[in-house]
């Protein structure tokens, strides 16, 4: 297998310099992949995908009666961060973190963000995600977004732009781990003395942090992941950190809650449970507050997590800081509350509730990224450059009837990383998804998850819409010296 | 982790196991027959009617086939997606019940499912009639799943409850195979003690992979002490009597009662069953009808599993009460 042939083709490359040249840092890579023999990456990469099969690491597709579990595409080819800008996307992934952590809890306790006038009362009461429930609310140490999986993404000219911040119940960290074990397992000459940051200690870190925000108990805190059950898209995830940090998995069906406290139904009887690291939305967490059709929750939930006697990671109401109109928000919030510049800046982005930017938008739509406000997974958006007219046209009365529930960005050059298609490596389109943790203080596992738009041209990296992962490796720093990780919660 | 287990899950390992076992014993049992009818002589019709006997499935295989012939009857057994029971539904059920509980099984063990379950399924898709190299393949996937789960497993809650799954569908597929001579057309009475008669005998020690380990203990085969051997036998572990004497002892070693002893009624009806089949004698049951002491034998190990679920997989909720006391432990 030959790089020499790849071509960049005036994207900005994460493995290549413009001449086609590797990056310094990752020449050594290079250097390696190219040594291998003829068809070896291939029969490597099948190897891979066997692998996962076997290990049933799969996920399931919605709305998919025949095929019903697929592996996540995977791609041998890894993505790789030097030292440097990894300690400029920490430093500025915990800054985020801590101004939107600030943002929630002024939200449901006092708004004084709105009174000081940054952001306007309306949008925060138009948003799907505001939960009245929540209101007045102090969860242990004031942690309301206990995970996160920011996006990012780089523009052709090589920035970086936080894309979509993911408070609620981000998923994609088990592929990391996964990954990483597959490519050590297929791969393990490459990847020999190349100071990659190892990636495995999540699952402890994460166990660390779920017993730090535990309610006050006499013994140890009892830790369980909550899931919706195993036709879930997630379900090999939620499965897999259970297990991990060997703790119970739970559905709403295991839990009751008998004087507020909330217990697990065990062989021997009723066992006490002090945090829920709950992977199901807010809308289905308790019938009796929420969704009164919820089959996946627990009744009395609420009660038990309002008074204290239970936590829930993340917090209900996180979901008010992914409207997409408060996200284009979040550089002001950092300044009100930290007094600092964003590190790493949003993508520009134009609010369809301001008359004037709308204008903005319908006139420029076949240039622009059009996105709902309150959708995941890459539904409900038009991509203006890859549209047709009748598409622009039907976005445009959608954006005319509904402004606030609409927002714009410019469409981004995402860069892109030498993928296998077939036999040979072609430049596809990426983002990355870096996973944060928040208890006593605010950790990043280095890397995170390289997704890939496989489609030739395709900017689209959901994994329900023909996307794909990859590897991420963080280089250490030469010295050794790594960015410190976090400072004291708030 | 806690002491004792989520009910689910404790239920969901014991049907793991279950479905494992039964996959295994339909492959046993078609296997053997295809043994059998080759062997038969001359003239005699080839039987495969008493395979949907003894599964109980009569009813739901005459809905979509006509004939029960070798085709039909292995094809319902083994790759039939609509056949709860087949091989290809069972080891669907598996994994299914794997799959939701996999937090707490070692990955070894999920893996021996998970590739059984592709396996069968990638055969199931080309329909190809089932081979005598699948079945045995089918028959080799249970012991690497249950050697994977003795080796790998903590031998606690869990182990034990996949034990009793197992053994309790091990000791009601025993009784199906002794009772498919029941179901068996003979041309006239005296078939019975004929050398065809010792054939299906054998065949019948064979599908239970005990001739071996018959001829040990009684030598030639003849048919009382093969029913004495398949039911009764105190250490072959395919004999119903082994079966549920070790699945009482997991039992016990569940929840600490005390050997011979009962609080709950799943030891209560395992322990009687276990004591029942300690004391048999196969002289009696043959005069007053094998079939009819079999399917006795099967309603019993119906009601141990009802009580099962009564006093573990879904108890009446321990409500108030225990729950204050819990709390101030």
């Amino acid at each position: 297998m030959k790089l020499d042939s790849y071509q960049t083709e005036s994207f900005y490359d994460e493995l290549f310099l413009a001449d086609g040249s590797p990056r310094n840092d990752f020449k050594s890579l290079v250097d390696r992949i190219n040594s291998l023999p003829p068809g070896d990456l291939i029969r490597r990469q099948r190897a891979a995908e066997r692998n996962l099969m076997h290990m049933g690491i799969t996920f399931n597709v919605y709305g998919d009666d025949a095929g019903e579990e697929r592996i996540l595409p995977f791609d041998l080819i890894p993505r790789l961060v030097t030292a440097k800008e990894w300690a400029w996307i920490e430093r500025g992934l915990q800054q985020r973190i801590r101004a939107l952590n600030l943002f929630l809890d002024d939200i449901y306790y006092g708004q004084r963000i709105v009174k000081d006038g940054i952001i306007p009362e309306e949008l925060i009461l138009s948003a799907k995600g505001f939960r009245k429930e929540c209101v007045g609310l102090a969860p242990p140490r004031g942690v309301w977004c206990h995970v996160t999986g920011t996006d990012l993404v780089r523009d052709g000219d090589g920035q970086v732009y936080v894309l979509e911040d993911n408070l609620r119940v981000p998923s994609g960290v088990s592929y990391v781990l996964q990954n990483r074990a597959v490519l050590k397992r297929t791969f393990p000459r490459v990847f020999q003395g190349l100071g990659v940051r190892p990636v495995s200690d999540y699952p402890g870190r994460l166990l660390a942090m779920l017993k730090d925000v535990a309610p006050d108990t006499s013994g140890p805190p009892q830790v369980a992941v909550l899931t919706p059950g195993q036709f879930n898209s997630a379900y090999f995830e939620h499965s897999f950190l259970a297990q991990q940090m060997g703790v119970e998995l739970v559905e709403g069906r295991d839990l009751t809650v008998e004087d507020d406290t909330v217990f697990m139904r065990t062989t021997a009887g009723l066992e006490r449970v002090h945090v829920i690291y709950r992977r199901i939305d807010d809308d289905f967490l308790d019938p009796t507050v929420f969704r009164a059709d919820s089959m996946l929750g627990v009744p009395g939930l609420m009660e038990a997590y309002r008074r204290d006697r239970v936590t829930l990671v993340n917090a209900p109401g996180t979901g008010i800081a992914d409207d997409k109109v408060i996200y284009a928000y979040v550089p002001k919030m950092i300044r009100y509350y930290l007094g600092e510049d964003a590190i790493i800046p949003n993508v520009p982005t134009y609010l369809c509730w301001d008359k004037q930017q709308m204008e903005h938008v319908l006139d420029h739509i076949e240039s622009m990224v059009v996105k709902p406000a309150n959708e995941s997974g890459g539904y409900g958006m038009l991509i203006g450059p890859h549209a047709s007219a009748r598409e622009h046209e039907e976005f445009r009365q959608r954006i005319r009837s509904d402004g606030r529930n609409y927002i714009a960005q410019a469409t981004l050059s995402l860069s892109r990383v030498p993928t296998l298609i077939e036999d040979h490596l072609e430049g596809r389109h990426v983002d990355l998804r870096p996973f944060i943790l928040y208890g006593r203080n605010v950790y990043v596992l280095p890397g995170g998850l390289t997704r890939v738009a496989l489609r030739k041209g395709s900017l689209v990296v959901n994994s329900s819409q023909g996307g794909g992962s990859k590897d991420t490796w963080v280089i250490a720093a030469e010295s050794g010296v790594e960015a410190t990780s976090g400072g004291p919660a708030s | 982790m806690v002491n004792a287990m989520l009910s689910r899950v404790a239920e969901s390992i014991y049907w793991m196991s279950r479905y494992i076992e039964r996959a295994e014993n339909m492959a046993r049992i078609v296997d053997v027959n295809e043994h059998l009818m080759l062997d038969l002589p001359p003239g005699l019709p080839a039987q495969w009617a008493p395979l949907v006997a003894i599964t109980g499935d009569e009813a739901a295989f005459k809905k979509r086939y006509s004939d029960a012939d070798q085709d039909e009857v292995s094809w319902f057994l083994t790759f039939d997606a609509a056949n709860p029971n087949s091989i290809l539904s069972s080891l669907r059920a598996a994994r299914e019940n794997a799959r939701s509980i996999r937090e707490i099984l070692s990955s070894a063990i999920w893996a021996e499912i998970n590739e059984a379950y592709h396996y069968v399924e990638h055969l199931a898709q080309t329909r190809a009639a089932p081979h005598h190299a699948f079945l045995r393949n089918v028959i080799r996937a249970s012991h690497s799943v249950e050697g994977a789960t003795t080796a790998t497993l903590s031998h606690a809650e869990a182990y034990h409850f996949s034990r009793i799954g197992r053994l309790t569908e091990r000791a009601d597929q025993t009784t199906r195979f002794v009772d498919i001579r029941y179901f068996m057309l003979l041309p006239s009475p005296d078939e019975v003690g004929s050398p065809t008669d010792d054939l299906h005998w054998t065949a019948v020690l064979q599908s239970a992979s005990a001739l071996e380990m018959y001829r040990q203990r009684h030598g030639m085969v003849q048919m009382q002490a093969t029913v004495e051997f398949l039911l009764v036998d105190p250490d072959f572990p395919r004999s119903v009597r082994n079966c549920v004497s070790r699945a009482n002892e997991s039992l016990h070693a569940i929840t600490g009662t005390r050997s011979g002893t009962y609080r709950n009624a799943a030891e209560r009806r395992l322990g009687k069953l276990a004591a029942e089949l300690d004391y048999t004698s196969i002289e009696e049951v043959i005069i007053e009808g094998l079939h009819e002491f079999l399917d006795s034998i099967q309603a019993k190990l119906n009601e141990c599993g009802t009580a099962l679920r009564e006093s573990f997989f879904a108890p009446q909720l321990t409500t108030r009460a225990n729950a204050a006391r819990i709390a101030i432990e």
